[in-house]
């Protein structure tokens, strides 16, 4: 366990290798997500932080390694058992992924209506609640493309926890919001996770919002954890690669050129032609 | 060396491809049906599928009744035979016209639209998010709007010939003067229900499931973009009137030739 100050981990991944094709996109890696925390996995876009999402999902096999959700290895597991432990997890996509031809009432409503067998009454309380939570009571009537990107974000996650599901995956919610939305948004995935007890895992490359709600950070790249702590340990961190990516350097550790040769040679080839 | 590379590669694709395509065809179709939640999803995907499609398919039948008359007309009345006029139309409806031009118009007009919009939903993460919900998209979106079209087609064939023998009846009795009596007697006599309506009835079973499949797994299996969108609905497009023409003539061959 790699931190022993959080007692149980709600999903632990081990040694875990993914390729694309002949790519590697993790080369062994493994870290644990701790249970009613909010974790956070940082890194440069590209390096497959919404592909790890869809590892503990289940929408992607490993080539090797284990991804334990609640003890069940998740890589393992028939198709019927696994989306049967879906029902405790939901994920927020980026896009926010809101069904088009149904109002933000019917959205939130669909994941209750398909799994339980609750009255219509019901159910229209506990959206109407999910609702509320999000600040979007007033807005249940409306359509997905009436809503503007920052309150599908809000609808979606919403929707996300209308089963009240133990994990809640982000992807990149901060990504494309105006200052207030993002606002809005860190405040909610600290406050879901305080007042329901949910364990988050946030995928995000926003440094600033990510340390002020993450209990704990994992910063991946090069196919590899990097480092991992709290945000404290983290503005600490010795390694270069980690600081040139907390504090957004242009050069560094990771170059500002993409691999090519030195540009003097190529441009003496050229004239020389 | 390069070409025999680049032809190996094509081979292999269309191969993997073919799979993935029955794959999803078989986890899609092969389940016990939930009645009660099915059923509303197959009443709408009927509406979307079938029933907007009436509008193109009663126009267009209509015509080619009304020009098949019309062209009919103009060479039989040369052998004084104009009273062939109601077989010549309702077999040529029936046993080629009907199931292929339907299934033609039915490609064009609900297959692309499927395949658009599956794609879409994959793009905007619509069925990942279903996977992540826990509800299969397969049973969810897949299926009810296969059936909707393996439904339809058939029904919207039988349409197009009855209206494309009404609007031949326009033109050959109401306009060119043919005896109404005699263009209907002469069709009840020749028409033949296994031979000319029953294999009808099956040439557009097999394009409803044709175009369908083509549809809905160009959709499902759709390069997430804007470009591969759009690539996915021209091939859906193609690929299934090229198919319907082709099987159209190994049913003929199969049902008519003796």
């Amino acid at each position: 366990m790699i931190n022993s100050a959080f007692e149980a981990n709600l999903v632990e991944i081990e040694n875990l290798t993914f390729k694309r094709g002949e790519r590697v996109i993790f080369d062994n890696i493994s870290l644990s997500i701790p249970k009613g925390k909010v974790t956070a996995i940082m890194g440069p876009s590209g390096i497959g932080k919404t592909t790890l999402l869809r590892l503990i999902g289940g929408q992607l096999k490993p080539e090797s390694g284990n991804i334990l959700f609640a003890g069940k290895n998740i890589p393992l597991l028939s198709r019927a058992d696994l989306y049967e432990v879906r029902k405790q997890m939901s994920m927020l996509f980026q896009s926010g992924a809101l069904f088009t031809d149904m109002s933000v009432f019917d959205n939130i409503a669909f994941p209750i209506r398909e799994h339980t067998k609750l009255s219509e009454n019901i159910i229209e309380k506990i959206v109407l609640m999910k609702l509320e939570a999000v600040g979007l009571r007033g807005a249940r009537h409306l359509q997905p493309s009436e809503l503007s990107g920052g309150m599908a974000r809000r609808v979606a996650l919403a929707r996300a926890i209308a089963l009240d599901p133990e994990l809640i995956l982000y992807d990149e919610p901060f990504a494309g919001q105006d200052p207030i939305s993002m606002g809005v948004i860190v405040r909610l995935i600290r406050s879901l996770s305080d007042a329901l007890g949910l364990t988050s895992v946030v995928v995000s490359h926003d440094v600033p919002e990510v340390m002020s709600i993450a209990d704990y950070i994992y910063i991946v790249a090069e196919k590899k954890v990097i480092g991992h702590g709290t945000p404290e340990q983290i503005r600490q961190d010795s390694s270069p690669l980690v600081q040139q990516f907390i504090q957004g350097d242009a050069d560094g550790a990771v170059p500002f050129h993409y691999e090519a040769p030195a540009y003097r040679d190529e441009l003496i080839r050229r004239v020389s032609k | 060396m390069q070409q025999l590379h680049y032809l190996g590669k094509q081979t292999l694709s269309m191969i993997s491809g073919l799979g993935r395509a029955v794959i999803l065809l078989v986890s899609a179709i092969v389940h016990v049906p939930n009645v009660r939640k099915g059923t509303p999803l197959l009443i709408q995907q009927l509406y979307s599928v079938g029933v907007l499609s009436l509008l193109i398919i009663i126009v267009s039948g209509t015509f080619i009744g009304m020009v098949l008359a019309l062209q009919g007309y103009t060479i039989l009345v040369g052998y004084g035979a104009e009273a062939s006029l109601g077989p010549m139309v309702a077999l040529s409806l029936l046993r080629e016209l009907g199931p292929v031009v339907a299934g033609l118009l039915f490609a064009g007009r609900a297959g692309s639209a499927l395949t658009a919009e599956i794609g879409l939903m994959k793009a905007t993460e619509q069925l990942s998010s279903l996977e992540m919900m826990a509800i299969d998209p397969l049973r969810r979106i897949i299926a009810p709007r296969f059936w909707a079209g393996f439904i339809s087609l058939p029904l919207l064939t039988a349409i197009f010939s009855m209206v494309g023998i009404l609007g031949a009846h326009v033109v050959g009795v109401n306009w060119l003067g043919v005896d109404s009596g005699t263009f209907w007697s002469v069709m009840q006599e020749q028409v033949d229900f296994e031979k000319d309506i029953l294999n009808s009835v099956i040439k557009s079973i097999v394009f409803a499931f044709v175009v369908m499949w083509i549809a809905v797994y160009k959709g499902y299996d759709c390069e997430p973009t804007s470009e591969g969108i759009s690539r996915a609905t021209t091939s859906t497009v193609v690929q299934s009137s090229l198919l319907i023409l082709c099987l159209d003539f190994i049913l003929t061959a199969l049902m008519f030739v003796k």
